[in-house]
């Protein structure tokens, strides 16, 4: 039962081995020579401005968890596309049904904009 | 494939651990965190069942516990900020005005 | 499962649809136009209430289902929708001045309140383990959030944070019941359900048997019974009055309803094996609602015991499970509601430096200065405890005839034993209403729409003492579905 699962094992093994010894390697033969700009942490090549322990300014928690209800309600388009696809008849009912739902998220959406939630000033 | 009931028990663990979690720790983030992992061993359940009987229900109903779960955390993290505004910490224990 | 696409089916669903059009014109008004919310809100949130019940009632013995068997609406149902949504309309009038003197945003209160709603109504109609697990949710978080809603007051944001983390703690525990019954019968509709449970393997099955033992404890938490009630005295205490009013009706309700088609409809058949642990509820939870009852000084800390006693009464025509049981329970869900927001409506009235005056205390005397008031305080305070001439008293004797139906003398004697201790600390608040003024009295105001508020729940209270047959006729048909 579990001899099937051997290759991954092994793979594992390999890719552990692998990376560890890469790393390794280059901290043992690697010429080290250190500088201010070296030893800064990379950030897409911009300069870094402030600690990355700062706290994020609460709008930004707001806007984040908006963005997750919004974008999880979407889900529900999927099964709702697969059944679209075998109604027949019922295509146009379907449709004004999903139109609802949209119209629910819109009202949401709209409210929230209009309370500017999203302004971010 | 591996057996259906390892996916169960690994489901149990995790209610369990969740259940746990509420009842012992003392920080509503925390908590709550608690309580996102038993909905998440209450999904996995439904999806191992959901295989184990060939049927599609299940995903359905996963889907269906994900977007609520999305909404109580939108709700759940709001009251928390707001109680935030208005004191620094929020240990549970000091939460304690009402009594009885 | 498979689901037919049939329009048809949104038929069923009108009530809910004209409360979600509702709710969805508060806020948009609230959206663009402010100042007019502000002063409309209520009346139209009243108006979509009010076309809501005549819907519900319009479905009435004409039983029907859809989405599948998702949603049914028997005449349970709609029995059950209409306590829940006279609650709404009356938690709605008590709200009017409320909301304007605390300074409550009065659009997003309004649309919350009927959202709230519109979860119940769909949890009293779910033939369907996911849908009362969504429909719960639905009613919830409206609720969280309003519980937290004055976010001036500690009191509130405490009373937010604690029924968001039990209420979603006990939604997590009824969600991996469902689960467990989906894996050890197959489906998770009512009716498949019982279908199942008639094929002998099924009924020892313990993972069934753990499933429907943590949907128990879910809905438990909903209906505040022991031992899951520990949140109910501090989110009745911190949530604004309105509030706890309107939940103290609706989630009840609603969760009572979901607890009989499960239990009832569903698991009749696991009656044996589940009659034991309602049995232990419903005792414990007349016991310890109303001794701890006793013990407080504070108003809103009273009624939050009073109707954790009240859900063990209805639990007790629960366990009894027969034709009388399944009748009494609508009865006692509206009589309860007419009763309970009365004694609500009248907290709110009694103001102490802009704040509401909850000790036992501010009441002292208040006969004297408002008689009418307090005359109909007392009123409330008898149909509670159970005395004639109130709806209490009829809703009390139904569930006994229930008890006696179903030979369960035991849990009988406690429920009558828990009823007279009850009477003391209810008529205790009546006897202080008649002692002497205190030197600083409470300002009392009762603008019109609480007053017709309380006019109408304590008509509804006589009303249905003096005429139960109204309804009567109504819990027949409903009988007939056992």
């Amino acid at each position: 039962m579990l001899v099937q699962y051997l290759p991954f094992l092994v793979l594992f093994i390999v890719a552990v081995a692998f990376a560890g010894g890469a790393m390794v390697l280059s901290r043992l033969l690697g010429p080290k020579r250190p500088s201010a700009t070296k030893l800064e942490p990379y950030e897409s090549g911009m300069v870094p401005i402030g600690g990355t322990r700062g706290r994020f300014p609460i709008r930004f928690y707001l806007v984040a968890l908006l963005f997750i209800l919004f974008d999880i309600e979407i889900i529900f388009l999927y099964p709702w596309a697969v059944i679209f696809l075998e109604a027949g008849a019922a295509r146009v009912f379907l449709f004004f049904e999903i139109l609802v739902f949209l119209g629910v998220i819109t009202v949401g959406y709209v409210y929230i904009w209009r309370k500017g939630a999203l302004d971010w000033e | 494939m591996l057996p259906a009931h390892y996916y169960l028990m690994l489901s149990a663990v995790l209610f369990t651990t969740g259940t746990l979690g509420v009842l012992i720790r003392r920080n509503p983030i925390i908590m709550f965190m608690s309580i996102e992992l038993m909905l998440n061993a209450a999904n996995l359940a439904f999806i191992t069942f959901s295989r184990y009987q060939r049927s599609l229900d299940g995903h359905i109903f996963v889907f269906i516990i994900m977007t609520v779960a999305a909404a109580e955390v939108a709700v759940g993290l709001g009251i928390i900020i707001s109680i935030f505004r208005t004191r620094t910490d929020i240990n549970i224990d000091d939460l304690n005005i009402m009594k009885g | 499962m498979r689901i037919p696409v049939d329009p048809s089916d949104w038929l069923i669903l009108i009530p809910e649809f004209i409360l979600l059009g509702t709710a969805i014109a508060i806020l948009m008004i609230d959206a663009f136009a402010k100042a007019a919310s502000d002063r409309s809100s209520p009346w139209i949130s009243l108006a979509g209430t009010a076309g809501a019940i005549v819907a519900a009632v319009f479905l009435w013995g004409n039983p029907l289902s859809g989405f599948g068997g998702m949603i049914v609406n028997d005449d349970f149902g709609v029995l059950v929708s209409t306590a829940i949504l006279t609650g709404t309309a009356l938690a709605v009038l008590i709200s009017v001045d409320y909301v304007r003197r605390e300074e409550l945003p009065a659009g997003e209160y309004y649309a919350l309140i009927l959202l709230s709603t519109i979860g119940m109504l769909l949890m009293v109609s779910s033939a369907n383990l996911i849908m009362i697990f969504l429909s719960l949710e639905v009613l919830s978080i409206a609720l969280y959030v309003l519980t937290g809603f004055a976010r001036m007051r500690p009191r509130s944001q405490e009373a937010g944070m604690k029924y968001f983390l039990l209420g979603s703690f006990s939604a997590a525990i009824l969600v991996y019941g469902v689960a467990l019954i989906y894996g050890a019968t197959g489906t998770v509709d009512l009716q498949s359900i019982a279908d199942e449970l008639i094929s002998p393997g099924v009924l020892g099955n313990p993972v069934l048997l753990a499933g429907a033992g943590l949907v128990l404890v879910g809905l438990g938490f909903k209906v505040a019974a022991v031992p899951f009630q520990m949140w109910t005295p501090d989110v009745y205490e911190g949530a604004p009055s309105t509030v706890a009013a309107f939940m103290s009706i609706g989630s009840k309700a609603a969760a009572f309803a979901a607890l009989v088609r499960v239990l009832i409809f569903a698991m009749g058949g696991l009656r044996p094996e589940w009659l034991a642990a309602v049995w232990v509820i419903a005792a414990l939870t007349m016991t310890v609602g109303n001794l701890v009852a006793i013990a407080q000084d504070n108003i809103k800390r009273m009624l939050a015991y009073s109707s954790i006693a009240h859900a063990g009464y209805i639990l007790v025509a629960v366990a009894a499970a027969n034709r009388l049981g399944l009748q009494s329970i609508p009865f006692y869900l509206i009589a309860y509601a007419f009763m309970n927001l009365g004694a609500w409506a009248v907290v709110t009235a009694v103001t102490r430096k802009g704040e509401e005056a909850v000790g036992l205390s501010d009441y002292s005397g208040l006969f004297w200065s408002h008689p009418v008031l307090a005359g109909s305080m007392g009123l409330f305070m008898f149909a509670l405890a159970g005395i004639p001439p109130t709806a209490g008293f009829t809703a009390k004797i139904y569930v006994f005839m229930a008890a006696v139906a179903a030979d369960m003398i035991g849990l009988l004697i406690i429920a009558i034993v828990t009823t007279i201790i009850s009477a003391y600390f209810y008529l205790r608040v009546t006897v202080i209403m008649f002692m002497e003024r205190p030197a600083e009295p409470p300002v009392v105001t009762v603008p019109t729409p609480l007053a017709v508020a309380i006019a109408v729940a304590a008509a509804g209270t006589i009303w249905l003492f003096l005429f139960p047959g109204v309804t009567q006729s109504f819990t027949d048909t409903v009988a007939r579905l056992l």
